[in-house]
């Protein structure tokens, strides 16, 4: 009774990176396509002249400080779940979220100053065109950070239910990078809005 | 003698087996058939859908070819089904008839050739070809599909209200898409419209975002990229473009239903209405094309990428031949992928449009033809002294080539910015996108179908049937479309009621007639394909498990893959997937699952090097044979 031995070539493991980590940044990538379609139609509209220039609201000098520490609380909140530092974590994300919170609050303000300006969505002439889009860009923005503010909201719970330490930190890894993808993207319409007014 | 195969494996398991193992738990009819997470389920729901837009799409261009084929027919036979969109004298009512175009056109390039095929194909096949137990997200699938859904019943509505669909054209040009004036399908019709294509958008994104990242990263061991199926490398290329440029035509619906609803002028400007100027000022209507045509020109790849993967594979499964240039037809797929992002113009040439840039957008559209070449090239040589199986998927896999090449060389005409002066809005467009787009991508689908019934069902579709379907449809299709090349050439504008108002254009009415003739039969061919389908699916033969002798993993499951597709552990991959009728193989297919190991009568020098004869760790697919 004879027995071969026969070996076989290894068949390898392609390289791959989490499923729904990978999905994330391929929403964000759509999520840059619907701006960059949006400042793109803000530059050619612009460049075929009447075109009324608008002063960007004081607050969004505020709301930018503002969107800006809450990715740092963030950062700091991700950097303590890995140490395990439990305390600070809840800490930092419920500052995150109470920051990304003040943003949404925030950007009423500006767009009421923006109203005190006499920018309107609909303004009386052909150059209000420039008004309608800063309020479009604006409140598109405000929407997806409704929606970033949600996540934290859900991350914030998973911490104080002791759900996301180093052993677990896929969904506070999420966390961090949609809203650190929130916080640049709004940091691109800020300057975009404010070389291109 | 039994021989027993013994895999040893250490601790690297695929971490899907863990998965499965939690959710083999048998569902109920709702979890199973309506809500369900399992791509197979969510593909056939897909395909279902897609038929049905299908036939809809269909039967209203038929209605309408009435109406340009026989002009003074009277058609109050349709009253019951049309009510008071036909007039007293029994004539369709003219803005109904631009109504069903641009329904035709919304639908068919929406709902059935990007929802019903890629949703279809690349939810069953990306997870059976790759290896992979599920897509990455089973939850985010469904509710692509069921976005889809809610999408297909706000489009179907407004088919129903009394102020009658969309009818600015499938293109939903402004002003006349904007403004309820300019025609009663842009008030209500219009709104269901926008907000129907903007649950279609996110359906889309879903089901992208879903295949970039399981093609990606859900691959079993051995399957490279280089070991792809080709049908995998279209559905990929599809989803990136999808992926980058939906939310393109998300950006221009909003501002369009801003537009619409809150009185903004990013698209309206200098508009007078019985006299009295509009408020609207200000805006760019061009503005709204060059958005549109940045999600439109990509989207007529979206449509034809999946049929030419769908193509590659089964023109290279019953030639018996290793497709012809396996890496070239990567290359062209990403060349095109690429370059359709950079040809939108060409759909402007007339706009008022800087001539000199129209050259540039000119130069971009005629390279398409380099790669569209390529392709055609490889399947014509994987063709060339194959052994050739005439299936009905193979005849319509090379009804789609036909079409391709006839309908992508009116392209090359298009895409000159000078002839496109004269042949812009008209049927020889009408006629170019219908045969390059529109029936080859359909052939695709069809082919899919052909080919993979036996694996969504189990059962085989009646081939004689899928024959005389091919046969009539196949010249259906270009009884349809050629003579429109010279009713365009003509200078018959698209989009028009009627002509017989005109002498000028009331010389091609027999024409006109043979079209609109051999568009029914058509359409009535569809009804063989359709009986074979539902018959076949409870009554069809039973299938064997591999019944074209394919060499790909989704031949590898039962007959009724379950949920997990594989009943054990997923197969490994060790060769590409088209080694057909290999000098020297002991049959004329070898499947991507066989090691070269075992097959050392067949491989090439380079191959047997691939042997490892010492396995470095000891760990995963050693196979131990031994004989009783």
């Amino acid at each position: 009774m004879a027995i071969d031995i026969k070996i076989v070539e290894e068949a390898k493991k392609p390289i791959a990176m989490h499923p729904k980590k990978f999905a994330l940044w391929l929403f964000i990538a759509t999520v840059v396509m619907v701006f960059a379609a949006l400042t793109s139609a803000y530059i050619v509209r612009q460049s075929n002249g009447s075109w009324l220039v608008f002063d960007l609201p004081n607050m969004f000098w505020v709301n930018t400080a503002i969107i800006l520490a809450s990715s740092l609380t963030m950062h700091w909140a991700y950097v303590s779940a890995k140490q395990d530092k439990i305390d600070v974590t809840k800490l930092a994300i419920t500052l995150t979220t109470i920051l990304g919170t003040a943003f949404l609050v925030g950007q009423f303000f500006a767009w009421g100053q923006l109203v005190d300006n006499q920018i309107y969505l609909r303004g009386k002439d052909a150059t209000a065109v420039s008004g309608s889009f800063l309020y479009v860009i604006s409140w598109l923005h405000w929407l997806h950070v409704i929606s970033g503010v949600v996540v934290l909201v859900v991350s914030t719970t998973s911490v104080f239910r002791l759900k996301a330490n180093s052993k677990n930190l896929l969904g506070l890894e999420m966390c961090a990078t949609y809203w650190h993808f929130l916080d640049v993207l709004w940091l691109y319409l800020f300057v975009f809005l404010l070389l291109n007014r | 003698m039994a021989t027993t195969d013994i895999h040893i494996h250490s601790d690297v398991h695929h971490h899907g087996d863990h998965d499965h193992e939690h959710e083999h738990h048998e569902g109920n009819f709702w979890t199973t058939y309506i809500f369900s997470q399992d791509h197979k389920v969510i593909a056939k729901q897909f395909l279902i859908t897609g038929i049905f837009w299908a036939l809809i799409g269909g039967v209203l261009s038929v209605i309408f070819r009435l109406q340009l084929g026989f002009p003074e027919s009277n058609i109050s036979w349709l009253k019951p089904l049309l009510g008071g969109w036909i007039t007293a004298d029994g004539k369709l009512d003219p803005q109904f008839y631009l109504a069903l175009v641009t329904m035709h056109g919304t639908i068919m390039v929406f709902f059935v050739l990007t929802a019903g095929l890629s949703g279809t194909f690349s939810n069953f096949l990306i997870p059976l070809q790759i290896g992979a137990r599920d897509m990455a997200s089973g939850f985010l699938n469904m509710l692509s599909y069921w976005f889809f859904f809610i999408s297909s019943v706000l489009m179907f509505i407004s088919l129903f209200i009394s102020t009658g669909p969309a009818s600015g054209g499938w293109t939903v040009y402004p002003p006349l898409s904007a403004l309820e004036q300019a025609i009663s399908g842009s008030g209500l019709g219009m709104t269901l419209w926008l907000v129907a294509m903007a649950f279609f958008i996110a359906s889309s994104l879903l089901g992208s975002i879903n295949y970039i990242s399981t093609v990606i990263n859900m691959r079993t061991r051995g399957m490279s990229f280089t070991k792809l199926p080709l049908t995998i490398w279209a559905f990929f290329f599809t989803a990136i473009i999808g992926v980058l440029s939906f939310p393109v035509l998300f950006a221009a619906a909003l501002l369009l239903i801003f537009d619409r609803s809150f009185g903004t002028s990013f698209f309206l400007s200098d508009i007078y209405i019985n006299g009295e100027p509009l408020a609207h000022e200000g805006g760019s209507p061009i503005l709204f094309q060059h958005l549109f045509w940045f999600l439109g020109h990509p989207e007529v790849y979206i449509v034809l990428l999946p049929a030419l993967g769908i193509s590659s594979e089964i023109i290279a499964t019953n030639s018996r031949k290793p497709i012809f240039g396996y890496k070239a037809m990567i290359g062209s797929m990403l060349f095109i992928a690429i370059l359709s992002f950079i040809v939108w113009a060409h759909h402007m040439f007339v706009t008022g449009m800087n001539p000199f840039l129209g050259s540039i957008f000119m130069l971009l559209t005629l390279i398409i033809a380099v790669p569209s070449a390529v392709k055609i090239f490889n399947y014509v040589t994987t063709l060339w002294k194959g052994n050739i199986r005439f299936t009905p998927a193979m005849l319509f896999s090379i009804g789609l080539v036909s079409f391709f090449l006839t309908g992508g060389i009116t392209g090359i005409f298009l895409g000159n910015s000078a002839i496109d002066i004269q042949l812009h809005d008209t049927y020889f467009v009408v006629a170019h996108f219908h045969l390059v787009m529109g029936s080859a991508s359909f052939f695709g689908m069809l082919a899919g179908i052909y080919h993979w019934f036996p694996k969504m069902f189990g059962r085989m579709m009646n081939e004689g049937l899928g024959q005389l379907h091919f046969w009539l449809t196949f010249i259906g299709v270009y009884l349809v479309f050629f003579p429109m090349h010279y009713i365009g050439i003509a200078g018959f504008p698209r989009r028009y009621y009627s002509w017989t108002n005109f002498d000028t254009f009331s010389g091609f009415t027999d024409l006109n007639m043979l079209v609109s003739s051999a568009a029914i039969a058509t359409l009535a061919a569809q009804f063989i394909f359709l009986f074979n389908f539902f018959y076949s699916m409870f009554r069809g033969r039973l299938a064997p498990i591999n019944p074209w002798n394919a060499t790909t993993l989704e031949w590898t499951t039962p007959r009724n893959p379950g949920h997990g597709n594989w009943p054990g552990e997923i197969p490994a991959v060790y060769r590409w997937p088209y080694d057909y009728s290999k000098p020297g193989a002991k049959e004329d297919f070898i499947p991507q699952t066989v090691p070269y190991s075992e097959t050392p009568e067949s491989n090439l020098p380079h191959e047997t090097k691939l042997i490892k004869l010492e396995s470095s760790n000891g760990d995963n697919a050693i196979i131990v044979e031994g004989s009783h």
